[in-house]
């Protein structure tokens, strides 16, 4: 699966390095000196309690808000606008466009310079791999919720970004709807996307992760394999926190 | 009372036999109106969007003053632009004073404020919903507005319908720009002042049942969009 314009089968985005990241919003810490290095093309599960940072995390990730303090490198580089095109996020609530679910696709084609005679194809094949074939007329925000979540992940993917970051992205659906959405992320990881996805819900990050990035209070607190995070984690609040403890 | 009844009979004698002045009256009004209203879309929606999408000092004074010039008096209007169109004025040399384009110019300087303001909302809306999916796209602020303008486009259709509302029945300004010419700046509005004027109350009646009859028509697409955008919301 070729990705437009970044040659090689290795992530031409990565390592990504995070060091030192310092952010207030409404008064409080957000982020409180965040420092993360990730090397490899994998799943990446950003866990942790609510108000954790998780979420502003994943947005200082993509370069959507600017730390106060700190910095922010994929493979060197900060993530300013053009970094950003070879990326795609995908965020709690799906955002969509007030438009057929083909168009919604097409959109994201069309901002990203392919022409349209390719687009039709490429709409055609991702409306395919998330399974709305069908819908692909229909007014997205007629869609259902877990519709409209395949429907963001297609068209974030439908740009082949070299990092693919999910916020939440089955919060707020039932168990079938989060199957499938999973199935979809697991796949686009497969053709090559480095995934970094938030969440709170620890069943998911077993199914998903591969690494597991546990915050606290806007802090990294420990950065560990998976099956490390989940049989001996190293850090006290990490073990409350897998075993289901209530997080202050 | 019976004038009055009288009257209204006539009125709509005219209007069903398509009174040849009446039907010319009323076409200029609606020719001077719409061409306004396009010009004032073509400013004020730009202007509107900007405002909605760029943060810099000195910007709640202008929100104000926008605010403010919606509520413009017509022949306020009507006489800045007389003044600019006047044979002594600046623009004189055009000698557009008393010319349907006087009108339009003076109905666009009006209507530009309602549909900026009101635009500046809808697109307002759109930006706090949509600004991070289009900035993860990697779009700059200005590429992101004709999206913005287009996902808000049954508020933007509502907000140039009132700008037109307001266009069609002002008087003040087109009767100070326009002279109010017979067969050549006369509209529904001036024509109504006139002929109560001149107790012709008939036809000025019968201008008043059109005039009444389009801003209930254009009331109710407002109101059809609305009920449409919010179903398309879901």
């Amino acid at each position: 699966m070729p990705r437009d314009g970044l040659p090689g089968s290795d992530n031409p985005l990565l390592p990504l390095a995070v060091a030192g990241v310092r952010l207030r919003l409404g008064g409080t810490d957000a982020l409180d000196g965040l420092d993360l290095h990730l090397a490899a093309s994998t799943r990446s599960v950003l866990i942790g309690p609510n108000g954790a940072g998780k979420s502003v995390a994943l947005r200082v990730l993509h370069g959507l808000i600017r730390p106060d303090a700190g910095t922010v490198r994929w493979a060197g580089r900060a993530p300013d606008r053009a970094l950003r095109r070879h990326q795609a996020m995908v965020f709690q609530r799906p955002v969509m466009l007030h438009r057929s679910a083909a168009a919604n696709i097409a959109y994201a084609l069309r901002v990203h310079g392919v022409p349209w005679r390719e687009r039709r194809r490429r709409v055609a094949e991702e409306l395919d791999r998330a399974g709305l074939a069908h819908l692909a007329r229909r007014p997205a925000p007629a869609l259902s919720g877990g519709e409209q979540q395949r429907l963001a992940i297609a068209r974030a993917w439908a740009t082949r970004p070299a990092v693919l970051l999910l916020d939440e992205p089955t919060a707020n659906l039932d168990p079938a709807a989060a199957h499938a959405v999973e199935a979809l992320i697991a796949e686009i990881h497969a053709s090559g996307a480095k995934i970094v996805l938030t969440t709170h819900d620890m069943a998911q990050a077993r199914r998903l992760g591969e690494d597991v990035l546990f915050m606290h209070r806007g802090r990294l607190v420990e950065h560990t394999p998976a099956e490390t995070f989940f049989t001996a984690p190293k850090s006290e609040n990490a073990r409350a926190f897998a075993e289901g403890r209530l997080l202050l | 009372m019976n004038d009055f009844g009288a009257a209204f009979t006539r009125a709509f004698e005219l209007i069903a036999a398509f009174d040849a002045d009446l039907l010319q009256i009323v076409l200029l009004s609606l020719r001077v109106s719409t061409q306004a209203v396009l010009v004032a879309a073509a400013i004020g929606l730009p202007l509107g969007a900007l405002l909605a999408v760029y943060r810099f000092p000195g910007r709640t004074p202008v929100l104000v003053l926008l605010n403010a010039f919606m509520g413009l008096p017509p022949v306020v209007v009507g006489l800045v632009i007389y003044l600019l169109l006047s044979r002594a004025g600046p623009l004189g040399e055009l000698g557009l004073l008393f010319t349907p384009r006087a009108m339009i110019i003076a109905q666009a300087v009006l209507v530009t404020p309602i549909v900026a303001a009101l635009g500046r909302q809808a697109v307002a809306d759109a930006y706090a919903a949509y600004h991070e999916q289009l900035a993860s796209f990697g779009l700059r602020r200005p590429v992101m507005i004709p999206t913005l303008l287009w996902e808000s486009r049954h508020a933007v259709v509502v907000a140039v319908l009132a700008g037109f509302g307001r266009a069609i029945a002002e008087v003040g300004a087109v009767f100070i720009v326009g002279g109010n010419i017979d067969g050549v700046t006369r509209v529904m509005t001036t024509a109504i002042a006139l002929e109560t004027a001149r107790g012709q109350l008939d036809l000025a009646l019968g201008l008043g049942v059109i005039l009444v009859s389009l801003a209930v028509m254009v009331n109710a697409a407002a109101m059809g969009l609305r009920a449409l955008s919010a179903r398309a919301l879901g």
